[in-house]
């Protein structure tokens, strides 16, 4: 069979042996923990606890703030500390709940109790998924209770479960599927149980056998469950790539995976979907790696949310050489970060140190039209043409050019023989172009909203 | 933890990875591709056009060093671009050319074709085909001077002239270079050699060589009333075969969208065909490429493709 794949992308550095074979440590860490009320895509979620408050572990501290919003529960017992502005891997300050914990890790009630799918109702499910905390833990955080609601459940043909993890350095999705596929399988069967019409797929890239292994190992049997092996290649994790390489269907940026049938979630997410349902146990731990060349011992942790990434750095024995760039996700699309004292949150995937800084080591030039970086884009997009006019800021010819369709992957950046700033071009051309569109909705609807009111005073 | 905060990491947006390729090892690898060709000029046409390569390549490198020290512009020649455009240029000089035409040549081409628009990537024509068209009006009693050697008169004519002639030309001579023309152009083998190792060194897409050989093939096939053996000899002979592995894919000068790519490389063949069959001139090949250089700006618009995903339906 031939491996499942897309048009474009790169192979990129891989850097996994660094950490690939290092099993997963469990730390605990007393002192703060800190909760962000944003933690990926969505409204914030509000504060239901107060300062001075004692908390257990499990227990809801916020709750969703609109539809698309998430509840937020305590990983540690202790007290509320604060309720303040904390700084976030985002690089800016969010409201956060700041507890200290007891270093007792007291859980609420109830938790581990071992449940069976057959009890529940769809709707049971939805909401202990969604009481549980549950978002994407791979990349954007999109709560994943919102995800599992589609129009009509059964419109569902796949349920793929992304174990691609390709960002290179990464390796704790390979960790988990190696050592606790059962917990992926078992959340792939929970969701599977909402969409009568669905096939299970997981897909994972042919340079994790092992993983590939276990996981066929654990679903022998199991005729709605298949794995699907697909090539190395980054972005082969991009949700549209991935579902092109599965399934050979296609989405834009104005679709979501459900238009065409399918329901994407990271092999992380659904091992918390099963903890959560199966388990009784909301979202409290997350498996990240810590890796890179300036990190004396890399490593994959398990550890409690919340917990700064500066502490699990120093436990693991710290940095061997001063970094140049730490990186909070993966190289390709991860945040630089310039303090490690931010917590660890539910979409977080890893932190990366390296000596050196091969961006700022790199000076860009002009494009030599070498067509590399048309080559390499998933999205066929035409990066130099792109980025000329960004840079004479034509917004206008951006958008025309399908400017707004990029994943922000960093595939043209990283191929591209002239070193030129493309997806950073792109990341702020398609900023810029979003504040302009709301700036306009805003001006109709007030424009709207003043006819609106004009008419009825004359009524 | 203290000390890290102290030195405060850099701080970019990502991707934070970059792959080892640059500019400079792309046109190294380019330059490398033409060793087999000026080996082979050396060999087969005597030392003297390793002296035109070689001075050819320095008043290159040395026009744009020079240029962009007086205009206090970054100086670039690192990028190693000039030896390129150097070297391409000497190819295309006949072997017994007085050095000091390419020499001319090489200062137009760095100094009006390339650095007078912005320098590398800014340029909009070839700068070596340009100086090459540029020569030809210029100088063409000695552009088309191609006796060399032990040669006498009567053998310099080029395939070409001797095709014009009526006269039979050996097919595997043409192949393998043993024939009179331009330093770079003779041998086809060296040049299938070069193409093949950018191609294998992921220098270049064989897109625009493929398919502007195989138009001119099918343009020649046709004029020359379905016959294989004129399709061979027009193919083989002049500069087609140098133009498709070193000049019409020259990355700044050519589309960058791959249905650009396509058009401009039918374009070219067919304007290759048109000038040979039907002009005087016996150089199709250049003034073709020149004239696709000119279109390259609309090709690329007008060949925008598809995002991905885009005008699928919702299912
Ligand atoms: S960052 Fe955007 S333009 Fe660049 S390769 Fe990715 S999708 Fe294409
Ligand atoms: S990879 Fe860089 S140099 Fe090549 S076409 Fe793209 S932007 Fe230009």
């Amino acid at each position: 069979m031939g491996l499942a794949t897309f048009r474009g992308g790169v192979h990129t550095y891989e850097g996994k042996n660094l950490s690939e074979y290092c099993a997963i440590k469990e730390l605990e860490f007393d002192g703060d923990y800190i909760f962000p009320m944003s933690q990926g895509i969505g409204a914030p979620s509000k504060p239901i606890v107060a300062v001075g408050d004692y908390v257990l572990a499990g227990q809801k501290i916020a709750e969703p703030g609109g539809f698309i919003s998430a509840v937020v529960t305590s990983s540690v017992s202790g007290t509320v500390k604060a309720i303040e502005p904390r700084l976030t891997t985002m690089g800016s300050y969010v409201q956060s709940i700041v507890i200290t914990s007891d270093g007792l890790f007291k859980e609420v009630e109830g938790i581990g109790t071992e449940r069976s799918l057959d009890d529940l109702t769809k709707n049971d499910i939805r909401n202990i998924i969604k009481e549980a905390g549950i978002i994407g833990m791979g990349g954007a955080g999109f709560p994943t209770h919102v995800k599992l609601a589609p129009k009509n459940d059964d419109d569902i043909d796949y349920v793929i479960a992304n174990g691609s993890e390709c960002e290179p350095m990464l390796t704790n999705d390979h960790r988990l599927m190696v050592e606790e596929p059962e917990r992926v399988v078992g959340g792939m069967k929970v969701v599977l149980s909402l969409f009568p019409n669905a096939k299970g797929i997981i897909a994972i890239e042919n340079n994790k056998q092992t993983a590939i292994d276990k996981i066929r190992h654990l679903i022998e049997g199991e005729k709605n469950i298949s794995v699907v092996v697909m090539r190395t290649k980054y972005p082969e994790g991009g949700e549209r790539q991935l579902i092109y390489a599965v399934t050979g269907r296609k989405i834009n940026s104005k679709m979501l995976p459900a238009d065409a049938g399918c329901v994407v979630d990271n092999v992380a997410t659904l091992a918390a979907i099963y903890d959560a349902v199966i388990k009784s146990t909301p979202i409290m731990k997350k498996n990240i790696t810590i890796t890179g060349d300036a990190i004396a011992d890399p490593s994959n942790v398990r550890i409690r949310l919340g917990v700064p990434y500066g502490r699990i750095v120093e436990a693991i024995g710290g940095y061997h050489t001063t970094p140049a760039k730490i990186i909070c996700g993966g190289p390709m699309m991860g945040m630089a970060l310039f303090d490690t004292n931010v917590p660890v949150v539910k979409n977080s995937s890893a932190l990366c140190a390296f000596v050196h800084d091969e961006v700022a080591e790199s000076v860009g030039t002009h494009c030599v039209r070498c067509g590399r970086c048309v080559d390499a884009c998933p999205i066929f997009l035409i990066p130099p043409i792109m980025s000329k006019e960004v840079e004479k800021g034509n917004l206008d010819k951006f958008v025309e050019l399908n400017g707004m369709e990029c994943i922000e992957c960093g595939t043209c950046s990283y191929i591209c023989p002239a070193k030129r700033p493309l997806t950073q071009l792109f990341k702020q051309a398609k900023k810029e172009v979003q504040a302009i569109n709301r700036a306009k909705q805003a001006a109709e609807k007030a424009k709207a909203d003043a006819e609106k009111a004009a008419a009825d005073k004359k009524d | 933890m203290e000390e890290i905060k102290k030195i405060l990491p850099n701080v970019s947006s990502s991707p934070h990875f970059r792959s080892t390729l640059t500019t400079r090892r792309e046109m190294l690898d380019v330059c490398i591709a033409m060793l087999p060709i000026v080996i082979w000029g050396a060999f087969h046409f005597g030392p003297y056009t390793l002296v035109i390569t070689i001075c050819t390549v320095a008043t290159a490198v040395a026009a744009e060093y020079i240029y962009e020290k007086l205009m206090h512009l970054p100086i670039t020649i690192g990028d190693c671009s000039a030896i390129v455009t150097g070297m391409i240029l000497s190819m295309n000089m006949p072997p017994a050319i007085p050095v000091w035409v390419p020499m001319v040549g090489a200062v137009f081409a760095i100094v009006v074709v390339k650095q007078l628009y912005g320098g590398l990537g800014q340029n909009f024509i070839n700068p070596a085909i340009a100086a090459r068209c540029f020569l030809h009006i210029a100088y063409s009693g000695l552009m088309n001077d191609f006796s060399y050697g032990s040669f006498d008169n009567m053998t310099s004519a080029t395939p070409l002239a001797m095709i014009r002639a009526g006269e039979e030309v050996n097919l595997w001579d043409l192949f393998i270079g043993n024939v009179p023309g331009t330093i770079g152009e003779v041998s086809k083998l060296c040049l299938l050699i070069g193409i093949v190792y950018m191609i294998w060194r992921n220098i270049i897409t064989p897109r625009i060589p493929i398919v502007y050989i195989g138009t001119v093939a099918i343009f020649m096939f046709i004029v020359g009333g379905f016959d294989p053996y004129y399709m061979l000899i027009q193919l083989m002979s002049g500069a087609i075969i140098f133009a498709a592995c070193f000049m019409a894919n020259d990355y700044v000068t050519s589309p960058v969208t791959h249905q650009g790519q396509i058009l401009y490389a039918i374009f070219c063949g067919i304007m290759t065909g048109i000038i040979r069959t039907w002009s005087p001139t016996a150089e199709g090949a250049s003034y073709s490429i020149l004239l696709g250089n000119l279109l390259v700006p609309i090709l690329d618009r007008i060949s925008i493709p598809k995002a991905f995903g885009m005008g699928g339906k919702k299912k």
